[in-house]
């Protein structure tokens, strides 16, 4: 990597954290024309993490897009971490990547090592997705942009919904959170060596491992946690399942690194989009310390599947998954109640 | 006062955590966020801080004193 460029300094909001928040999103969207087809599975009125199309009784065509502005310095660690975050919305829904287009946007001063370096992150991820990059398009632009559209595929009978969570279910987090607050703290110098190392790792790993073990068992739902953070995208699940979520704030993994940082008021601006998005809709039935809360509305880049699972299979699937990730149990899922989202 | 109109997160709470290594009893700060509101409200109360906000015309000025 070239030793002058710190990508993060070009780039206004990083990661996910960039997203234009869910309920700006629902509004711009509301009204236009789109065609009607009984084939399309899943489409955006549930607010899926990725299009879903028939093509017949055993396969469905799974449809994504994600990009963003550089989270870390690392051009090639940002290559990987763009590539496993748009790779992940295939695996919350239970398909598997199967090709892919680059989409990219270089600024006129950046070197062609660096773009070089970006590419080949997310080369050397889709490789380990098995996925082909098979091409692409590149614009100049203000600030560095990376990312993929993906295609995958999926038993159409086996496709994970985030709207399909079933009252008894248990709900499981693969990937601590605390990346956002993190992120915004590392700008201020407030973040060592070891803690970044370990979240680019993290933002870096596929959930193609936590994908493959839970289509083993009896999973109702999944989505992945990312710009919308945990409680945007539980409110999601809980609204389209119209169900209740229940997470338990002991039992939420973040990075303990991340909770001085939100105390300070390190947070990222999507984190209060996401406060908003959520609106009155959750309620905590304890005390819950605001940094804990938001950390929960933290926005994640290249998070980890939050799986809505048959209790029965809970156990069995949180040991295969902690086989390779830090996933761990954080709730669980009743009729609705008076609200979407209970923090206890 | 401290001017961090323009700016957005974290650069405000940068700005108000340099100034603070003067250690003085009140400091006043303007922004044009709301992020940046809630965020020096953090900082301040992290600090040790009572924080009081009043908003003209867009832009909010942030009293934090001790």
């Amino acid at each position: 990597m070239s030793e002058d460029v710190r990508l993060t300094r070009l780039a206004k909001c990083a990661g996910c954290g960039a997203k234009v928040g869910a309920g700006t999103l629902t509004k711009l969207l509301k009204d236009l024309p789109t065609q009607k087809d009984p084939r399309l599975m899943v489409g955006f009125d549930t607010s899926d993490d990725a299009c879903v199309y028939r093509l017949d009784d055993h396969t469905a065509v799974v449809q994504t897009l994600d990009f963003f502005p550089p989270i870390v310095d690392d051009p090639h660690m940002f290559g990987q971490i763009a590539a496993c975050n748009a790779l992940s919305d295939i695996y919350a829904m239970g398909g598997e990547p199967k090709l892919a287009l680059n989409i990219m946007t270089v600024t006129k001063d950046m070197s062609e090592e660096t773009v070089r370096e970006i590419l080949r992150g997310g080369y050397e991820k889709a490789y380990e997705a098995d996925t082909i990059i098979c091409g692409g398009h590149t614009i100049h632009d203000e600030s560095p942009k990376y990312g993929l559209s993906v295609t995958g595929f999926v038993d159409p009978a086996k496709v994970l919904m985030n709207s399909t969570a079933r009252p008894g279910d248990v709900l499981i987090l693969t990937k601590p959170l605390g990346i956002g607050i993190l992120t915004t703290a590392a700008k201020a110098g407030l973040v060592g060596a070891s803690v970044t190392e370990r979240i680019t790792k993290q933002m870096a790993t596929l959930n193609k491992a936590s994908r493959n073990n839970m289509i083993r068992y009896e999973v109702h739902s999944c989505t992945d946690v990312t710009g919308f953070s945990l409680m945007g995208h539980g409110y999601e699940m809980a609204a389209g399942s119209g169900t209740t979520l229940h997470f338990k704030a002991s039992s939420v993994k973040y990075h303990p690194e991340a909770f001085e940082p939100a105390e300070m008021g390190f947070i990222p601006d999507g984190a209060y989009k996401n406060r908003d998005y959520v609106g009155d809709r959750y309620k905590t039935v304890k005390p819950v310390q605001r940094a804990m809360l938001d950390i929960m509305f933290d926005p994640q880049t290249s998070g980890g599947l939050l799986i809505s699972v048959a209790e029965k299979d809970a156990g069995n699937l949180l040991s295969d998954l902690q086989y390779h990730t830090d996933a761990a149990i954080i709730g669980y899922v009743t009729e609705k109640l008076d609200h979407e989202l209970y923090i206890e | 006062m401290l001017d961090a109109r323009g700016l957005s997160c974290p650069e405000p709470v940068i700005m108000i955590k340099k100034a603070m290594e003067t250690k003085e009893s009140k400091y006043e700060i303007m922004v044009d966020n709301r992020t940046s509101v809630e965020n020096i409200t953090r900082f301040g109360e992290h600090q040790g801080y009572k924080v009081s906000v009043s908003e003209n015309g867009g832009d909010y000025t942030l009293t934090l004193t001790r």
